[in-house]
């Protein structure tokens, strides 16, 4: 079976093609997952670019994109497969005179019946897939069970048809965000890669390819802000996004150069809670 | 190859870390896809099918670099000295034009003090890893003063070679030379930006500095019992009464996820709460839409009441840490109880809800109460027994049925009169008492800890000396 990339190398040339730029961590487990044929379990804080990180690799590699959004309440019949029973009715009623019933009952529970949904359709796609699974946190932990044979297996029993095993196997991706702590059996099959807030460094190349208008300076000058936002104790770090809201932001306003009183004018950016803001002007231009 | 990866695999298993087999077998496999000798591929491979919790993270680098990390080529002790020489040579010919004065030349060891400190603020400076990698090296050399075979830990050597290093100083003289470069005063957010900056540069060169005399250490004695000496408890695991400043930061962090994860955990269990009896009137009122069959039974689903809080804690010395945890904990899920109250005391009591009242920060409402409050009443050492005393005489008549009651403390009473009888009448009233103490239950009822003659009359007493054992307290409790 082929393979999506040859190095880590590649996948991090691949990912910055489409403006998505990877550290090594993040490159090594996506090609680890991509050789080993394993899902990845990205956990974080909001806003680093997990889903993103999904939706890039989908990109880079020129595959479709099948996203399932997880919440509480998620079921069998969101997730996997449903039966179409208002045609399997139709079918019932259109030769309800003519065929024997065995007949029926075989025909009525087949392919043409099934209605798929994303994790049914992500395995018997024919062209490459990258499947989503996002928030995975939100579902219930009984729920969570219903994950586990296409995570290991890439494979889905149904009762009426026998078990459909992949035709190829896609790179799976599930997200979250930490609100509660997953069931171990999910975390086994799957690699584990934690995105953390990028370090300066990374963060400045990140304003840089995002917002293409803004210059070195600024975008160096923004990398260093936000580091030092974060080090404070906050209730909300900023996050990468909110980085690029206030770069872009400063560029509108044809500010090149951040004073400490435009800074603390277009802080609502970054920071959300009030207090939050209030702490970070006060560090920023009172403090030493 | 594969005993290293089985001893590390021990060696994470010791240090607390759950690696299943099936993980150690996945872990082998990734390994094979990779480059060996590329370093931080190989700890990736290992880190994303080993460690599945990002709180466990710290302890596997920690082992890593003991098992890994100090075999590369790049640390061997022979080799590398000559590329640093090198370097070091090619430093000084900069020095030398730029300033016309040059030391005696050849191998860094000949640096006086004054020249090592003047090159490694140019390091920091420009923020030139290689050659901070290279200080650091010479630093521990010259410092740290390190014996083979010498029974002592890493952290006095490290503390050695800071002490003479005098990072502190060297932050302001950082700070006052890019002041001299800009040419007069910064403005109070590029100071602050600048300081950031080297003081992260700072750290880095730390973390190089501790590195080396870990590597010198394994080198002395062995990896295995190395990486016995260096293992961390995981912030779950830390201890309250002896945590650290390092641990309590990471402490912090870890109790903010963790009330949301509770209070998630603590609604769900409300909503999914078992079913009630058989509600009568309204299963008659929706069988009129089925011709008055009862075709859809409806239950009474039990609304268990939610309980009243009463948080009596002791904030004097060693035990204050314990009490501001509990308190942040109760506060961050207080919509579990219909309402919280708060008291501490050391050897008079004071009432401390308005602190927490409408306050977004809880650090700051914390901070409020160790200030504010007024707590001493003789001077200032526990007096359990006259705390409760007050405790009663004033409060005493808001406890009633529904009122759960949580004492704090270790108890340790200075030998003043316990004065039990207030928590026996207490529980009389209340709905619970529970007591909480920080320390080990071997340490309980010893010297002047008389935890014992309140716990008899509590609902039950309680050891939390961990986020996990308050966690689990605490979910209990709700």
């Amino acid at each position: 079976m082929g393979h999506r990339f040859d190095s880590v190398q590649q996948v991090r040339d691949g990912l910055k093609d489409v403006h998505y730029l990877a550290d090594e961590g993040i490159a090594g487990v996506v090609f680890l997952a991509d050789r080993l044929g394993k899902p990845v379990l990205v956990e974080g804080p909001a806003g680093t670019g997990k889903t993103q990180l999904a939706k890039s690799v989908a990109e880079a590699t020129g595959a479709r994109l099948i996203r399932l959004q997880c919440y509480e309440g998620l079921d069998e019949s969101k997730a996997l497969y449903e039966w179409n029973y208002k045609k399997q009715l139709l079918r019932i009623q259109a030769d309800r005179n003519s065929d024997a019933w065995s007949e029926i009952h075989d025909d009525i529970f087949s392919d043409e019946f099934l209605l798929t949904r994303p994790l049914l359709e992500a395995i018997t796609a024919d062209d490459p897939v990258v499947l989503l699974i996002d928030e995975v946190d939100r579902v219930e932990v009984e729920t969570e069970a219903l994950l586990l044979e296409i995570l290991s297996e890439y494979q889905v029993s149904i009762p009426e048809l026998g078990t459909i095993v992949a035709k190829q196997i896609p790179l799976v991706f599930l997200t979250s965000n930490n609100t509660r702590e997953l069931s171990e059996a999910l975390k086994r099959r799957c690699l584990y890669l934690h995105v953390d807030y990028p370090d300066m460094d990374r963060e400045k190349e990140i304003v840089l390819t995002k917002v293409p208008e803004v210059s070195a300076n600024l975008a160096d000058q923004i990398a260093r802000i936000v580091r030092s936002i974060r080090q404070l104790d906050l209730k909300k770090a900023p996050s990468v996004s909110e980085t690029i809201d206030w770069a872009r932001t400063l560029v509108l306003l044809g500010i090149d150069h951040i004073e400490a009183q435009q800074a603390k004018e277009t802080l609502h950016i970054l920071l959300k809670y009030q207090t939050d803001i209030a702490k970070a002007a006060k560090e920023l231009s009172i403090d030493k | 190859m594969l005993d290293l990866l089985a001893g590390f695999v021990t060696e994470l298993r010791n240090a607390g870390l759950p690696v299943s087999l099936t993980e150690n077998l996945d872990a082998m496999q990734a390994v094979q896809h990779i480059p060996i000798e590329d370093r931080e591929a190989f700890k990736y491979a290992l880190g994303a099918t080993m460690v599945k919790n990002n709180a466990h993270w710290r302890a596997f680098e920690t082992v890593f670099e003991v098992y890994f990390s100090l075999r590369g080529p790049e640390y061997s002790l022979v080799e590398g000295q000559d590329e640093f020489d090198d370097m070091w040579r090619e430093m000084q010919e900069q020095m030398r034009d730029g300033e016309g004065k040059g030391a005696a030349g050849g191998s860094m060891d000949s640096l006086t003090p004054e020249e090592m400190a003047h090159l490694l603020m140019q390091a920091l400076m420009n923020g030139d890893q290689a050659l901070m990698r290279a200080l650091a090296r010479q630093a521990v050399q010259r410092f740290a003063g390190m014996e083979p075979g010498r029974p002592v830990g890493g952290t006095y050597y490290l503390y050695r070679t800071l002490r003479n290093l005098d990072l502190d100083a060297m932050l302001e003289k950082l700070m006052e030379a890019s002041r001299e470069q800009v040419g007069g005063e910064l403005t109070p957010l590029e100071e602050r930006l600048e300081h950031d900056e080297y003081n992260e540069r700072i750290e880095q060169f730390k973390k190089e500095i501790e590195a080396e005399i870990r590597r010198r250490l394994v080198a002395d004695r062995g990896a295995e019992a190395m990486a016995k000496t260096l293992r961390k408890p995981l912030p779950e695991d830390v201890e309250f009464m002896h945590a650290s400043r390092d641990e309590m930061q990471s402490l912090k962090k870890a109790l903010f996820p963790l009330t949301r994860k509770l209070a998630a955990r603590l609604a769900r269990k409300r909503r999914h709460g078992r079913k009630g009896p058989l509600d009568f009137r309204s299963t008659v009122r929706h069988s009129l839409s089925y011709g008055g069959v009862p075709a859809e039974p409806k239950f009474k689903y039990p609304r268990p009441a939610k309980a009243e809080l009463m948080v009596v804690a002791d904030i004097s010395g060693s035990v204050a840490a314990f009490a501001r945890f509990t308190l942040m904990l109760v506060y961050a899920i207080q919509g579990q109880f219909s309402k919280v109250r708060s008291f501490v005391f050391i050897d008079g009591v004071d009432e401390v809800t308005d602190y927490f009242r409408g306050v977004e920060d809880i650090q700051e409402a914390i901070h409020r109460v160790n200030t504010e409050a007024d707590v001493v009443w003789v001077d200032g050492h526990s007096d359990y027994g006259h705390a409760f005393e007050v405790f009663w005489e004033r409060y005493g008549k808001d406890v009633g049925p529904k009122t759960t009651v949580l004492l704090l403390g270790d108890a340790r009473n200075n030998y003043h009169a316990s004065q039990a009888w207030v928590v026996k009448e207490m529980r009389q009233k209340a709905r619970h008492v529970y007591w909480l103490n920080p320390e080990p239950r071997s340490y309980w009822n010893t010297g002047d800890s008389i935890v014992g003659d309140y716990g008899t009359h509590t609902d039950g007493v309680y050891e939390c000396r961990n986020l996990r054992q308050l966690e689990a307290f605490v979910e209990k409790l709700a």
